[in-house]
């Protein structure tokens, strides 16, 4: 037995090197798979699933008749089909800012004020609880963005350009760190977005609950992040930018699983 | 008009319509760009006037990279813009570019400075560097033993030279030997002073450094 283990460990510090690298790649594998078993997003859900119906705001009103796309009130499958066109905004437009066209329509809340507050802060923590909801009730289903409109071809064609569009002291763009396989910066995987990169991967993948910092992160803040790790100016919530990108990466995510709202380190 | 050319006419207006409401590439160039400019504000250090793209930032914008020609013109505007170390001493100290090395901050809208003193050079976010590090990245190639590779015994030795400048090159302005290098333009942009990249050179050619054991 102890000669057994002499010669393992022998051979364990042959491979130290190749070792390492895979043990160190299995232990963060380890530890997301870890957190799955409780996510703290679910709180995210109850709480927008509450906002949903409640009665708020100047005009006293619950969002139960807002339209995401699929029709006043319809939730489930909103999120899958979003970023897309609508009529009386005659814009395209992601879930959050649709969230927001809903507050001040419906609500009576100011949709400019709401956009310029901080993540994290006042209605802007709501518009992302809202989300993590809406999102959850499309959990299982697939990516199915329309691309019938011009308005959402073009916010395609945009979102593309915006993709490998270089700037700022580093030369950073997102297809930089995104536009191939098998990437990583340090430890961190790096999904290709540039077509589909799997079921939960990806835009699949957000909201979710960033367990680094005990926040729960829209889509918006991640792309805000994405931007600010670029070394780029600031972009505006719900800017045309970052629709755009949601829908070059939502189209090319066509048929992935949504897992949102996910767990992330 | 009979019925059938009416219906012509018909069709005729609705694919018209429907075709044409998608804009050119040229147009739809022009429409992000202008996405861009209404989209990003200053915050902080980061202000909105870094969306103005130069030349070679521009050049290398789509999924396709740039012609040869184009590309071979942009190497050698970069190399133009690549400025030799003052007093001709190219090597630092490794230990102080590994720290850099293993920095990852400046230059975002949460960095107070950017002055090149606040900045850390990124390199194992992208690169493998020293063995001890496992914490890498891929998406640049690994720089293990890149000295040694390239027979750099000592980087003084004027059969050296050659791959010491070339080193320095590719330090301060990347695109001078790969027109959409991913890599950053360190010194062109402003990012790290001569101070630094001379630790960065030894990091990585210095026969003592942990890159070429």
């Amino acid at each position: 037995m102890k000669h057994v283990s002499i010669v393992g460990a022998a051979a364990l510090a042959l491979c130290a090197g190749a070792q390492a690298q895979k043990s160190a790649a299995d232990g963060i594998a380890e530890y997301r798979k870890m957190l799955e078993d409780g996510n703290p997003a679910e709180l995210f859900e109850a709480k927008g699933e509450a906002l949903w119906k409640q009665k708020r705001g100047p005009k006293n009103a619950s969002l139960e008749q807002c339209d995401l796309g699929k029709g006043p009130g319809i939730v489930k499958g909103a999120f899958v089909e979003l970023p897309r066109y609508f009529a009386d905004t005659k814009k395209v437009q992601d879930l959050e800012s649709r969230l927001v066209t809903c507050m001040e329509a419906l609500q009576g809340f100011n949709g400019v004020e709401i956009a310029k507050t901080a993540f994290g802060r006042g209605e802007m923590a709501n518009v992302t609880a809202l989300a993590t909801w809406i999102a959850g009730e499309s959990r299982g289903m697939r990516f199915n963005l329309p691309q019938n409109h011009p308005e959402e071809q073009k916010s395609y064609e945009i979102g593309k350009r915006t993709f490998f569009y270089r700037a700022g002291p580093y030369d950073f763009s997102c297809a930089g760190c995104h536009g191939e396989d098998g990437k990583r910066i340090r430890m961190q995987d790096l999904p290709n977005l540039t077509k589909n990169p799997g079921d939960g991967i990806g835009f699949a993948a957000w909201p979710a609950y960033r367990v680094s910092n005990g926040q729960m992160w829209s889509m918006q803040l991640r792309l805000n992040d994405c931007y600010r790790q670029q070394r780029f100016p600031y972009p505006g919530f719900g800017s045309e930018v970052t629709i755009a990108l949601g829908t070059y990466m939502g189209v090319n995510a066509k048929g992935a699983e949504s897992i949102a709202p996910a767990i992330k380190r | 008009m009979n019925r059938s050319s009416w219906m012509a006419v018909a069709a005729a207006g609705f694919f018209a319509a429907g075709c044409a409401t998608l804009p050119s590439s040229t147009e739809l160039d022009r429409l992000a760009l202008e996405a861009h400019k209404a989209s990003f504000s200053d915050r902080g250090i980061a202000k909105a006037d870094r969306i103005n793209q130069d030349l070679a930032q521009a050049a290398c914008s789509s999924d396709k990279p740039p012609s040869e020609s184009v590309a071979k013109r942009l190497e050698a505007e970069a190399l133009k813009t690549v400025k030799m170390p003052a007093d001709g001493k190219f090597i630092g100290d490794w230990k102080e570019g590994e720290k850099l090395a293993q920095s990852g901050r400046g230059m975002t809208w949460t960095d107070e400075s950017a002055d090149p003193k606040a900045n850390g050079a990124n390199c194992y976010n992208c690169h493998q560097i020293s063995k001890q590090e496992i914490s890498y990245g891929t998406i640049g190639p690994s720089l293990y033993n890149y000295g040694k590779l390239r027979g750099v015994k000592d980087p003084a030795d004027p059969a050296a030279k050659a791959m010491v400048e070339y080193t320095w090159g590719k330090l301060w302005n990347s695109k001078a030997y790969s027109a959409c290098s991913n890599m950053p333009r360190f010194g062109h942009m402003g990012i790290l002073n001569e101070a630094q990249l001379k630790h960065l050179m030894a990091l990585l050619l210095d026969p003592n450094s942990p890159v070429n054991q």
